[in-house]
Formats: structure tokens, C-alpha cells, sequence
């Protein structure tokens, strides 16, 4: 996997997080963005490429301006990442559960 | 619905909880930890089985895939197991085990599990991985389905 393209190593930045928390309640310019930080308006930039690589921001073009906005469905499947491991350990234990019921009747 | 396995895993801390409630009374499910060929049956799955004692895990064919090792530190019957816990040839790293063992009612019990990792980076490593391997698995699956098409 392309580690630029790591949607972990994305959201593992705060500056990344604040604007995703940003974009959650409107879409808003790189401009807009860039005026909630004190870092340069490069890096601003740079972050929204990487959000954007990772498909957790989109772009939406309006007019002359571009409007950066979350892309829910991938971040839905960040906050289920970690269901897979509870699920994992849920069917482990069901078996547990299973092998000594049995054992109990024996 | 109340789920029965709950997992807790606090961003920024290195260690995961996990609990969970059993229809068994508490006595059965120690033994299903204290057990050696218990541990074993619970512990296998389609894709591997695992050998307790020695802690090898091997597939199919007899390869050995995963082992582990680690130490026994405490060992209370019905009450708390704590270990040390190593997947040997992984980059997880060692992790401190703590079991608690609780009675809820004459038939049924409850574990928590605290498992805590060297650094904050390696406790997330863990949790991704089966989530990358969901998806590494439904690719095989896919495969599975179009190798039979051909």
C-alpha cells in the first residue's frame, strides 16, 4: 500500500484532523482553511493533498473557486476500523462459549 | 443491541480493552484459559490451528504460521492471569496481558482483557491488522470466485 495514500497515517496529524473537523459542518476554500492556522498557506495546501489523495476530503468546483468537502463514506470506514478486531475477538469468544457448554455437558 | 464482545482502544493511549460476557459460570470459563487443549479448540480457526505449549499456529499443510511466547506471571484460578505475550517474527513487539475473571451470576461470567503494547504506534498496528486482512481476505475470496470462472 502506498503510505501517502494511508488513510491512518492521514488522520494521524492534528493540523489534518482540525480541518477535517472544519469541513464537517460546510464546505470551504483552500483560503477559508489556510485562515484557521497560523502555518503557511503551502502547508495548508499540502495537507489538503494529502486528505484529498486519501479520499477523505473531495474537491467541488464552483466558478472560479474550489470547494474542499468530507467524503463521509470514507470516513465512516475509518470509524469502523476497528470492527473487524471486535468482531475477531466476538467469534472467538463465541467458540470459547460453544466448546464449554459442551464441555459442562460432558 | 447490547453487543457482547466490547472493544476500547482510546486515541492516544497504548493499550486496548476488551470485554465480554459469557453464558458460562465463571469456573468454565477459567478453564477454558487454564487448559492447554481447551485454549487450543477456541483458539483455531479455518485458516489455522493452534498448538498450545509449544504456541505454534499452522495452516493446512502442516506449516507452522504464527508462533509466540511469553511468560506467566500471576496466575489466580477463577480470579487473574497475567502474561507476557510475543508473536515471534512480527514487528508487534512484546505485550503485558492482564485477565480478570468475574462471576456476573451462578451461570454466567464476564472477562476484561487489558493488553498493553510498548508504544501508542504499535497498539494501532495491531488493531488495523485485521482489518487489512478483511480486506486482503475478500480479495482471496474474489480470486477464489473468478479462478473458478476461468
Amino acid at each position: 500500500m502506498n503510505l501517502r495514500r494511508d488513510v491512518f497515517q492521514a488522520i494521524a496529524d492534528p493540523t489534518r484532523r482540525a480541518i477535517l473537523l472544519l469541513v464537517a459542518s460546510h464546505a470551504m476554500t483552500a483560503g477559508a482553511l489556510a485562515a484557521n492556522f497560523n502555518t503557511a498557506r503551502p502547508t495548508v495546501s499540502k495537507h489538503l493533498q494529502i486528505l484529498t489523495e486519501c479520499e477523505l476530503l473531495k474537491q467541488e468546483q464552483n466558478g472560479r473557486e474550489i470547494f474542499y468537502h468530507l467524503n463521509a463514506k470514507k470516513m465512516k470506514e475509518v470509524a469502523d476500523f476497528i470492527e473487524p478486531f471486535r468482531k475477531m475477538w466476538d467469534d472467538r469468544f463465541d467458540k470459547l462459549e460453544t466448546i464449554m457448554k459442551k464441555f459442562k455437558t460432558k | 443491541m447490547e453487543r457482547k464482545t466490547k472493544v476500547n482502544a482510546e486515541d492516544g493511549k497504548q493499550e486496548i480493552v476488551i470485554t465480554r460476557q459469557f453464558d458460562l459460570p465463571l469456573e468454565l470459563l477459567f478453564k477454558a484459559y487454564a487448559e492447554p487443549d481447551l485454549v487450543e479448540q477456541w483458539m483455531s480457526n479455518p485458516y489455522s490451528t493452534t498448538v498450545m505449549l509449544k504456541l505454534e499456529s499452522k495452516d493446512g499443510q502442516g506449516k507452522v504460521v504464527f508462533r509466540a511466547n511469553g511468560v506467566i506471571h500471576d496466575f489466580l484460578p477463577n480470579e487473574k492471569i497475567t502474561r507476557t505475550f510475543e508473536m515471534e517474527n512480527t514487528p508487534f513487539g512484546v505485550q503485558l496481558e492482564f485477565y480478570a475473571f468475574e462471576k456476573l451470576t451462578d451461570d454466567t461470567s464476564k472477562l476484561t482483557m487489558r493488553v498493553i503494547y510498548e508504544s501508542v504506534a504499535q497498539r494501532d498496528e495491531v488493531l488495523k491488522l485485521p482489518f487489512a486482512q478483511g480486506i486482503s481476505m475478500a480479495h482471496d475470496r474474489i480470486q477464489e470466485i473468478l479462478n473458478k470462472l476461468k
